[in-house]
């Protein structure tokens, strides 16, 4: 079984975000990256996958800057064979060229399966996954949480509001992965060694002016300043008080 | 005459509560721009169209394609006829609800009409004649503005935040034929939750619990609570999630739901960046904690600080009392 693990070098989701001075990105400075979690499922995936087949190979790929070998690097320190880094600058805020970049390196792939994490840390699209589904013609199903594959069949469990669609396809399928589907792994100090010696191919990636736009990013807007109603059960009584008439929610 | 495209969202043939969400959107979006709004409606012969008042929440004309093939979300086939409805319409604007399904559909919408998407928007708005949108990045701790200078402008809208007002136009209804395109993907069964219980996405109201519970079988206390306020939602924290206590379904934060809700109750919860990130967007949020510098008071309009297991006991029992006088 051939895999595709499409990856996303993000922030760490507990790092605070700091705007830098052109008023449209994050200040990278002293911020930690990491594999996007969400990815780890989909790497887990693959690599499960692989495991169970008896063989086949594991491709991560990534669209980012040089620094995005590292994140293929913890790919590989958990058991990807090889990489390939689709080198960008920066990675486009529009979700469909980043789409078209992926489904031209995987197009001629012959990959059984490409994989996705279900959304990405940073600028949360969610759309990356299913549009190159779509661009390749591939079934895909998104946010899965469960799957079984058997004789070039798959089931797939894909979590909606208040239940689960059970979606079937065919292989080759494009799928993102939610959390539940596996318990990712940590990497083994065998694997780290490996990951360093795993091959890497860099292809660069250029990218037309998108008719989407950034023009601004900013903080949140602040929350009103709260307050600490009481202590203990005895504050129950002004608390419930405050949500009736302040609040008006009760 | 520009007009908007407003797809709906139903199941089992009843329209969710997020059509009108959208619908309300696309009004504003058109009166900004001096249009009409076409509210689109997918799904099976019978689907209760009237009942959901889209006219209400203003759109000129509902659209209906009424077919078999489309009375669970049938992928391609769905995108395909949005697609084909956008291109013939001649539509500034196709706003879609972030949902399960939205998202899923969206994306595809994208490549077929080979458009920009913008995602999970929390604000729209006409400017110079061109369309902005805003969003939350980074799991809502910073806001992305962004700007369609071609068209149609596709953007997907995070439910719950567009409160829906009255605008009273004809709703008027009319067939559409469906566009039926292989499905590669097949929806063969949707497996409902059980009965009666609210996903922590959609609930104006959500009780959410933490580590402070200490155990999993603590967490009764927060589904009385929830229970008490009538319609609630159970949320949890990662750590409980991934200390096996609750299903990932009911997980609140950057790993799992942002959610907008009316209410947010954090029993326990010490509010970790990420989990913040998920909640901050509620309208009232409450905090029950024993440690007072715990960061959820700052997020917090109103806390508590103290022992969850004898506040929350009395809370239930007060929040019962408050709900029935």
């Amino acid at each position: 079984m051939k895999i595709a693990v499409c990856i996303k070098r993000v922030p760490d989701t507990e790092t605070r975000i700091r705007i830098a001075g052109d008023g449209v990105s994050v200040v990278e400075t002293g911020v930690k990256f990491v594999l996007n979690p969400y990815d780890e499922y989909a790497v887990e995936e693959a690599l499960q996958r692989r495991e169970k087949a008896g063989g086949g190979e594991v491709v991560v790929v990534t669209l980012g800057p040089e620094a995005a070998q590292e994140t293929i690097r913890t790919a590989f320190a958990l058991g990807a064979d090889r990489g390939i880094l689709l080198k960008a600058d920066a990675v486009p805020a529009d979700a469909l060229a980043v789409a078209k970049a992926l489904a031209a390196e995987l197009r001629d792939g012959c990959y059984d399966l490409v994989l996705f994490g279900k959304i990405a840390a940073d600028d949360g699209n969610q759309a990356v996954g299913p549009m190159v589904g779509e661009l390749l013609a591939l079934p895909c199903v998104t946010a899965v949480t469960k799957l079984e594959i058997e004789g070039g069949r798959g089931t797939a469990h894909r979590e909606i509001e208040g239940g689960v669609e059970v979606v079937e396809f065919a292989l080759p399928a494009v799928l993102t992965c939610d959390k539940g589907l596996n318990t990712p792994r940590y990497p083994a100090l065998k694997g780290i060694m490996a990951a360093k010696k795993k091959p890497i191919e860099v292809k660069p990636v250029t990218f037309a002016a998108s008719p989407l736009k950034v023009v601004g990013l900013e903080p949140p807007p602040d929350r009103k300043e709260g307050r600490i109603v009481g202590e203990g059960p005895g504050a129950v009584g002004e608390l419930v008080h405050l949500l009736r008439e302040a609040a008006k929610v009760l | 005459m520009t007009a908007i495209l407003a797809v709906t969202e139903q199941r089992d043939g009843a329209l969710r509560k997020v059509s009108r969400e959208v619908v309300w959107a696309a009004r504003q979006l058109a009166d900004q721009l001096g249009g009409t709004v076409d509210a689109l409606v997918l799904g099976a012969t019978g689907t209760d169209v009237a009942g959901a008042d889209l006219g209400g929440a203003g759109a000129d004309r509902v659209l209906v394609v009424a077919d078999a093939a489309f009375a669970r979300y049938a992928p391609e086939s769905y995108a395909a006829t949005v697609a084909g409805l956008a291109q013939g319409g001649g539509y500034a604007a196709v706003i879609v609800a972030a949902t399960a399904t939205g998202k899923d559909l969206a994306p595809r919408i994208a490549v077929r009409l080979d458009v920009p998407l913008a995602s999970d928007v929390t604000a729209l708005a006409a400017l110079g004649g061109k369309i902005t949108a805003a969003r939350p990045v980074h799991a809502g701790k910073a806001i992305q503005r962004l700007v369609f200078e071609g068209g149609p402008a596709l953007v997907s809208l995070r439910p719950n935040t567009f409160v829906v007002g009255v605008a009273g136009k004809a709703g008027a209804v009319e067939q559409v034929p469906a566009v039926s395109v292989p499905v590669r993907a097949v929806v063969k069964d949707v497996k409902a939750a059980e009965q009666g219980k609210l996903d922590v996405a959609e609930a104006d109201i959500v009780v959410a619990g933490g580590r402070g519970l200490r155990a999993a079988e603590h967490f009764h206390l927060v589904e009385d609570l929830a229970k008490a306020f009538g319609n609630a939602a159970v949320g949890a924290s990662r750590a409980v999630v991934d200390a096996g206590w609750r299903p990932h379904a009911e997980q609140v934060g950057q790993t799992g739901k942002t959610v907008s809700p009316t209410l947010y109750v954090a029993l326990g919860i010490s509010g970790a960046i990420q989990h913040l990130a998920g909640m901050r967007t509620a309208k009232v949020i409450v905090a029950v904690n024993k440690d007072k510098d715990a960061p959820i008071f700052k997020a917090a309009d109103y806390g508590i600080v103290g022992d969850l297991f004898e506040v929350v006991p009395r809370l239930i029992e007060e929040v019962r009392k408050a709900r029935a006088g």
